[in-house]
């Protein structure tokens, strides 16, 4: 039985990675069959971690208002079903637009909290740093220069509400420098990382038809 | 009840002062010990082991070992499910050394419960606050007619020639938020995108194709192209099955999209919203179509891919400006302002603390005066506590 599972995953491998000539029926019947499997999935997997546990199991479970209070969710989830019925469909606007509030609230502590707060702490550095020999002083004084103009150029770049001319073009243009070698080096760090997820598949096809 | 045994070697004395109080700024069940260390702990664990933490239920019962921290350790949090909120606990300290153990006098009885307000917070607070006030007094100001500017975006300039190319050459368009969920900014920004380019097609009656991994923002998006064509009038133009569920896995959903550009042929392809892994495979796929790609992402680990294979990518914030841009109202608009006055003060601030700190360096090191150093380095740790 696992020979055979084997031999389906290396098969259908060898389906998608068809892709690559061009579109053929082989990709056609692994794409269909990978989405609906995947479809499939999901609804068992958010039925048996999500709804049954959080849902049906804590009601049973929980007393007081707790308990009660888990009839929110459940009606906003039957709302959300009444797009079935055509002329219901505009009380799904209810759940979304609680999803949507809910989500903006939260983001802005968020991001606060979680983004704005840290990059200030890490750039709040002197510009000059002393260090025991003249080539430290000088190198730990550079990074420390690089990363403050690094945030404050890629911020000047972020500013929208004025037109880039003058002191703000030339700032937001080192900004998007700094931005582009970062990204830079993010994706020779990312290709690396699926150059190795390619060997991996490769070896799994080698080891499955002999050759290794 | 308890005892202390002492056999050999060093003798173990209990921690003074064991305090128990229900540990603040938190969702309850905990409870956190407090003492002074045992004057047999010297912090070398050889010699002295460390402290086991007992409950009990009453002053009098059996006490039992919920916890053990290492020599010199004089804090522990008894964060357990089984501490019920609002019931009374009792806790000894044990000092354990190699030949025995002595315990504290029994603490207690202690409480723990739940905070609705977190006090560690007040400065994070504060800040989102005065984010609050400035977008709140922009918008205001948008509305009584004052005049607020949207600097170009290059990519949001493009979806009117990218809507206009599919038409004239008759393909459709795609739309895809990536594996985005409702709940994120990124997707709200993204709808008011898809709100744009649904009016445009509306406009120039070409097919919007919008492909989905999350059944929430199906359900949004739907309902946004629905009144986008309708104010364009063009309500007929709407097909649900254009918008449809594809699979809530990463490389189904790739797969599914994949097959859909190779079969469809789309002549524009927005890539609007998060993407991780997937974002490549779908991004060559779209240039291997010959369709115009306009990307927009707040991943920073896949801006780049977009910036390689796309012909326009809004990085990051950009994307959450382009709802500015396309629907310039003056909620938009303010709260695009509070933000940007929001970083003008962030970098005012960096500015100063750069300037402070690199005086208080020069002046420490050659006039050997610390004052401006000190400052800086109290700024910065009233900083670190946010």
């Amino acid at each position: 039985m696992n020979l055979l599972g084997t031999w389906i995953a290396a098969g259908l491998t060898v389906a998608i990675l068809s892709f690559l000539y061009r579109d053929n029926p082989f990709y056609k019947f692994a794409e269909h069959l990978f989405v609906g499997v995947s479809a499939g999935y999901w609804v068992i997997y958010i039925w048996a971690f999500d709804v049954k546990p959080m849902l049906i199991d804590e009601f049973l479970r929980q007393a007081g208002v707790e308990k009660w209070l888990l009839i929110i969710p459940a009606v906003f989830g039957v709302m959300m079903l009444m797009r079935w019925v055509p002329r219901t469909a505009w009380i799904s606007r209810w759940p979304i637009s609680f999803t949507v509030g809910i989500a903006a609230g939260l983001a802005l502590t968020a991001q606060v909290q979680g983004y704005i707060i840290p990059q200030i702490q890490a750039t709040l550095l002197p510009l000059v740093s002393i260090g025991k020999t003249t080539s430290e002083t000088i190198a730990r004084s550079f990074n420390n220069i690089m990363i403050f103009v690094g945030v404050v150029c890629a911020l000047l770049f972020f500013y929208f509400s004025r037109e880039h001319k003058g002191a703000l073009k030339v700032g937001s243009k080192v900004g998007i420098i700094f931005l582009m070698i970062g990204f830079g080096a993010s994706f020779g760090y990312t290709v690396m990382a699926r150059i190795s997820l390619l060997i991996g598949r490769l070896t799994f096809l080698l080891q499955v038809f002999g050759l290794r | 009840m308890l005892q202390s045994i002492v056999i050999l070697g060093l003798l173990a004395q209990p921690p003074a002062n064991v305090i128990a109080y229900d540990t603040p700024n938190d969702e309850g069940s905990s409870i956190t010990l407090m003492w002074e260390r045992s004057p047999a702990d010297s912090g070398d664990a050889i010699l002295f082991r460390g402290y086991e933490i007992y409950r009990s239920e009453s002053a009098t019962g059996e006490f039992k070992s919920v916890g053990f921290v290492p020599a010199g350790a004089t804090r522990f949090d008894d964060g357990n499910s089984e501490i019920q909120d609002g019931k009374e606990y009792y806790y000894i300290v044990r000092s354990v050394t190699d030949s025995g153990f002595e315990d504290s006098a029994v603490v207690g009885p202690v409480a723990s419960g739940a905070q609705w307000f977190n006090s560690q917070r007040v400065n994070v607070l504060a800040i989102a606050l005065l984010v609050s006030l400035l977008v709140i007094y922009y918008i205001r100001r948008a509305h009584a007619g004052g005049r607020l500017f949207v600097r170009k975006i290059a990519g949001l300039d493009a979806i009117e020639d990218a809507v206009g190319r599919s038409t004239e050459m008759g393909r459709p368009i795609l739309y895809s938020f990536g594996l985005s969920y409702l709940n994120e900014v990124w997707t709200l920004a993204s709808l008011s995108i898809l709100y744009r380019v649904a009016q445009k097609c509306g406009e120039y009656s070409t097919r919007l194709l919008v492909p989905h991994y999350d059944p929430l923002v199906m359900s949004a998006a739907q309902e946004t192209v629905k009144q986008a064509y309708t104010e364009t009038g063009r309500p007929d133009l709407y097909d649900e099955r254009d918008n449809p569920f594809l699979t809530a896995d990463q490389f189904g959903y790739a797969a599914g999209v994949d097959g859909m550009m190779m079969r469809e042929k789309p002549g524009a392809v927005f890539w609007q919203g998060y993407f991780y892994a997937e974002s490549l495979i779908l991004a060559e796929t779209g240039h291997s179509v010959g369709a115009i790609q306009i990307a927009g992402t707040t991943s920073v680990e896949q801006i780049p891919f977009f910036v390689a294979a796309c012909d326009y990518t809004l990085i990051g914030e950009e994307m959450y400006a382009a709802s500015c841009y396309l629907r310039p109202e003056p909620q938009m608009l303010g709260s695009l302002k509070g933000e940007d006055l929001t970083k003008a003060m962030i970098i005012v601030f960096l500015l100063c603390g750069a300037v402070l700190g690199t005086l208080g360096i020069l002046s420490e090191h050659f006039f050997d005066y610390r004052g401006l150093s000190v400052l800086f380095e109290r700024i910065v740790q009233w900083f670190n506590t946010f």
